[in-house]
C-alpha cells in the first residue's frame, strides 16, 4: 500500500516537473511560433539565480521567487535585441537561438566557473509506511500545479491574457485598438523565459547546477511541446501527462534507461498518429 | 553570374582562410624541446574529475622541467579539452600523435574515453599512460595504467562493508563499461566474502532523477548501498537519497565518491559518514605529501577545494615516464617501455609506489576513510602494498608481450 502511494507520488512528480519545464517553451512556441533552442539555458539561468541567492545567505525560497523575474528580464532584453528580427523565419530563429544558447553557456562558464555546484534540498523527509519521501518533491508538485493553473487563469480570464491571445492571432486588429503588438511580443517572450527560470530554480535543489545543465532538459522539453502541439495549456498538459506517466511508470517498474526509451517510443507513435500533436484531440480550448 | 574574376578572388580568399590557422606564428620546432600530449575534460559533466587532473598535469610538467627536464630538454605540453565527448578523444589523440608527434600521450578519464584512445595508440605504436582509477584488466604493451584497480579498491571495501554493516548489498552503477565491469568485480568479491547481492542497477550518465532508484533500494532493504556512480549528474543521487532521509538509515560505500569532489558540492549533513577507499587523500600524513600539498596550495591558491586521488595519480604518471625516459636515454617508445618494465619505484604523494613490470600497473597502499564535516575525509584504516592482482593474474606482458586487450571477470 505504501509502495503504491510512493510510486504514485513519483509519477505525479515526473508529470508535474515535465509540465513546468515545458510550459515556458509552450508559450514561446505555441503562442509565438518561435523555436527557441536557448530554452534550456533560461532554465540554467534560473538555477544559477537560486545558487547565487543561497550563496549570499538568502533562503532558497527567495531565490526561487526571484528567478522568474531575473530570467524574465533577460528574456525581454533578448527578445528586443535578437528574436524580434526573426519572426516568421523559423530556420533563422533556430540558428540564432542555438548560437544564443552557446553564448549563454560560455558567459556563465566564464563568470561562475565550470564546476558543478550544489544547492541543498530544503525541508527534510516524511515517512510513508516504510518509505522515506522528500517533502520538497511534494512542494515541487504543488508549485507546478499552481503555475499551470495561474497561467490558465491569466490567459483565459484576464484582460492581459486576452490581449496576448488576440495579438498572436490578429496583430493588426490589436494595433488598430491602440495596443502596440511589439510590447505584447516582448512581454510574452519574457513570460516564457520567466517560466523557464522558475522551472530551473525549482529543479536546482534536486540536481547539480552546472552551465551545461540545459542540455539535460532541452530534449525532453522540446519533445513534450511537439507532442503537445500548438494549444498552449491543454496540449502541453496532455503531453506532459502521457509522457510523464509512461517514463516514470516504466522507470519504477524496471530502470531509468527503459523509462527514457519508452517515453521516446510513445512520443514517436503519438507524433505519427497525431501530426498536430495532442492538441488535435481537443476541439477547442486553450 | 559568377565572373572569372570573382571566382578567382573567392577561391584565393578561401585558400588563405584554410592555410592561415595552420601557420605557426610561434617559433619553429625547437630541437631543445620535447613535445608531450595530454587529453582531459575541462568542461562537461566529467570535468569534476578533469579539472584537478589538468592542474596536476601543469604542476607535474613544471616540476619535471625545473629539475632539468627529460634527457636535458624541457617538456612542452600540448593539451586539448575533450569536453566530456569521447569522439573528441579519438580525434585529438590522432591529432596529437600524427601532427604534434608527441613523445608520450597521457589522459583519458572515464574508461569509455580510454577505450576511445587505446586503438589509436595501438595503431601508431605510441606510448600511452592512463592515470585514473578504473575497472582493471587492460593488458596492452603500449599502455600503462597508474590508477587504483578493483583488487586494491573494491577487493578491500567489500569485505570491510560486510563486516561493518552486513552482507546484503545493493549496487548502483553508472551505465557504461566501468560501471558494468566494476559491478561484476563486486559480485566476485561478494562471493569470496560470503555476501549477497540484493540487487543491482545501471544508470545512464545523464540521468538526474533518482526517485525510482531510491524507491527500489528501500524495497530491497539492503545492509549497504554500494555506489559506482560517476559524473556531475549523478551527484543528484546523494542529495535525493539524503532528502528522503535514507542517509541516516542505510550506509553508503563507494570507490568513486569524492574523486569529483562530491563532498564539496554536497552539504556535510547529506553525506557525512559515507565510506570511501583510495590510495591518496589530501589529509595523508607522510613527508612527501605534506610538502606536496604546501607546494600545490602555493601554486593554485590556499583556497583550492580539495586535491583528489586523480591529481596524485596524474603526478605519478608523468614522473614515472620522465624517470623511465631518462633511464632509457631515449624517447623511442620501445626503449622507454623497456625502462618502465625494469621495476621502477617512485616517492609519490600517496607514499612509495612500484610499477609492476608484468602488468603495467601500480602497487598501491589503500586507505579506508569516511566523509567528515569539513568537506574532507578522515582516514581510519590502511592496507599496505596491494598488488593489482585483478590484472596481474591474467596479464603477463613480459612473458607474452604482444597483447593489446582488456580482460574482464567471467562468470
Amino acid at each position: 500500500m505504501d509502495q503504491i502511494a510512493v510510486t504514485a507520488i513519483g509519477v505525479l512528480f515526473a508529470v508535474s516537473t515535465l509540465a513546468l519545464l515545458a510550459l515556458g517553451l509552450a508559450i514561446i512556441f505555441g503562442m509565438m511560433g518561435v523555436l527557441n533552442l536557448a530554452q534550456g539555458e533560461f532554465l540554467m539561468l534560473g538555477a544559477y539565480t537560486v545558487l547565487i541567492a543561497t550563496a549570499r545567505g538568502l533562503p532558497v525560497w527567495i531565490g526561487i521567487l526571484l528567478a522568474p523575474f531575473v530570467v524574465g528580464m533577460i528574456g525581454i532584453v533578448l527578445e528586443r535585441a535578437i528574436i524580434r528580427f526573426l519572426y516568421g523565419r523559423p530556420l533563422d530563429t533556430m540558428l540564432a537561438t542555438w548560437g544564443l544558447s552557446l553564448v549563454l553557456v560560455g558567459v556563465v562558464t566564464v563568470v561562475m566557473g565550470p564546476t558543478t555546484e550544489g544547492v541543498a534540498t530544503p525541508l527534510g523527509s516524511v515517512e510513508i509506511g516504510r518509505y522515506g519521501v522528500s517533502v520538497y518533491r511534494l512542494v515541487v508538485i504543488a508549485i507546478s500545479v499552481a503555475t499551470v493553473l495561474a497561467v490558465y487563469v491569466v490567459l483565459r480570464h484576464t484582460r492581459i491574457g486576452m490581449i496576448a491571445r488576440a495579438t498572436m492571432q490578429m496583430p493588426r486588429l490589436v494595433a488598430a485598438s491602440g495596443i502596440e503588438p511589439q510590447i505584447v511580443y516582448a512581454a510574452t517572450f519574457g513570460v516564457g523565459a520567466a517560466l523557464a527560470g522558475l522551472a530551473g530554480a525549482v529543479m536546482a535543489p534536486l540536481t547539480g547546477v552546472v552551465p551545461s545543465m540545459g542540455l539535460a532538459f532541452i530534449a525532453k522539453i522540446f519533445i513534450t511541446v511537439m507532442v503537445g502541439g500548438p494549444t498552449v495549456l491543454l496540449g502541453t498538459a496532455s503531453a506532459a501527462g502521457t509522457l510523464g506517466v509512461v517514463e516514470s511508470a516504466v522507470a519504477y517498474a524496471s530502470t531509468p534507461i527503459y523509462g527514457q526509451v519508452a517515453m521516446l517510443l510513445v512520443a514517436l507513435v503519438l507524433l505519427r498518429l497525431l501530426p498536430n500533436g495532442m492538441s488535435g484531440l481537443w476541439r477547442r480550448g486553450l | 553570374m559568377l565572373t572569372r574574376r570573382q571566382a578567382l578572388q573567392q577561391l584565393s580568399l578561401a585558400s588563405l582562410g584554410m592555410v592561415l590557422p595552420n601557420i605557426r606564428l610561434d617559433r619553429a620546432w625547437a630541437t631543445d624541446e620535447i613535445v608531450v600530449g595530454n587529453l582531459l575534460d575541462s568542461t562537461g559533466p566529467i570535468n569534476i574529475y578533469g579539472l584537478p587532473m589538468v592542474d596536476a598535469t601543469k604542476f607535474a610538467i613544471e616540476d619535471i622541467n625545473a629539475s632539468g627536464g627529460v634527457l636535458g630538454k624541457q617538456l612542452r605540453l600540448v593539451q586539448f579539452d575533450t569536453q566530456s565527448n569521447n569522439q573528441l578523444y579519438t580525434q585529438y589523440a590522432t591529432q596529437l600523435l600524427l601532427e604534434s608527434k608527441v613523445a608520450v600521450l597521457m589522459g583519458g578519464i572515464t574508461s569509455a574515453s580510454r577505450e576511445a584512445v587505446r586503438p589509436v595508440v595501438d595503431k601508431y605504436g605510441a606510448l600511452y599512460f592512463y592515470n585514473e582509477q578504473y575497472e582493471g584488466g587492460v593488458c596492452d604493451k603500449n599502455v600503462f595504467c597508474t590508477g587504483v584497480t578493483p583488487a586494491q579498491q573494491i577487493g578491500n571495501l567489500v569485505p570491510w562493508a560486510i563486516q561493518e554493516h552486513g552482507p546484503k548489498f545493493y549496487t548502483i552503477a553508472a551505465d557504461y563499461n566501468y560501471g558494468h565491469i566494476s559491478a561484476d568485480w563486486v559480485k566476485v568479491y561478494l562471493q569470496q566474502s560470503k555476501g549477497e547481492l540484493g540487487g543491482q542497477e545501471f544508470i545512464p550518465l545523464d540521468v538526474t532523477d533518482f526517485g525510482s532508484v531510491i524507491q527500489r533500494i528501500q524495497t530491497a532493504q539492503p545492509s549497504v548501498v554500494f555506489s559506482l556512480l560517476v559524473g556531475g549528474n549523478h551527484i543528484a543521487f546523494y542529495r535525493q537519497f539524503a532528502a528522503a532521509g535514507l542517509n541516516k538509515k542505510i550506509p553508503v560505500v563507494s570507490p568513486t565518491f569524492g574523486l569529483g569532489n562530491e563532498q564539496i558540492v554536497l552539504k556535510p549533513e547529506e553525506v557525512e559518514g559515507l565510506t570511501v577507499i583510495y590510495p591518496y587523500f589530501q589529509e595523508l600524513d607522510n613527508e612527501t605529501n605534506k610538502k606536496w600539498v604546501v607546494a600545490w596550495h602555493q601554486k593554485f591558491g590556499a583556497d583550492y577545494p580539495y586535491i583528489t586521488d586523480s591529481a596524485n595519480t596524474v603526478w605519478n604518471g608523468w614522473h614515472l615516464w620522465a624517470m623511465a625516459a631518462n633511464k632509457a636515454g631515449s624517447l623511442e617508445p620501445a626503449k622507454v617501455i623497456a625502462a618502465l618494465e625494469s621495476g621502477l619505484a617512485f616517492d609519490a604523494p600517496e607514499g612509495k609506489i612500484k610499477l609492476d613490470p608484468q602488468s603495467h600497473h601500480v602497487v598501491h597502499t589503500v586507505h579506508l576513510a569516511k566523509v567528515n564535516d569539513k568537506k574532507g575525509f578522515t582516514i581510519f584504516k590502511s592496507i599496505e602494498n596491494i598488488e593489482p592482482t585483478d590484472t596481474k593474474q591474467v596479464c603477463d606482458l613480459i612473458g607474452k608481450p604482444d597483447q593489446h586487450t582488456q580482460y574482464t571477470p567471467k562468470f
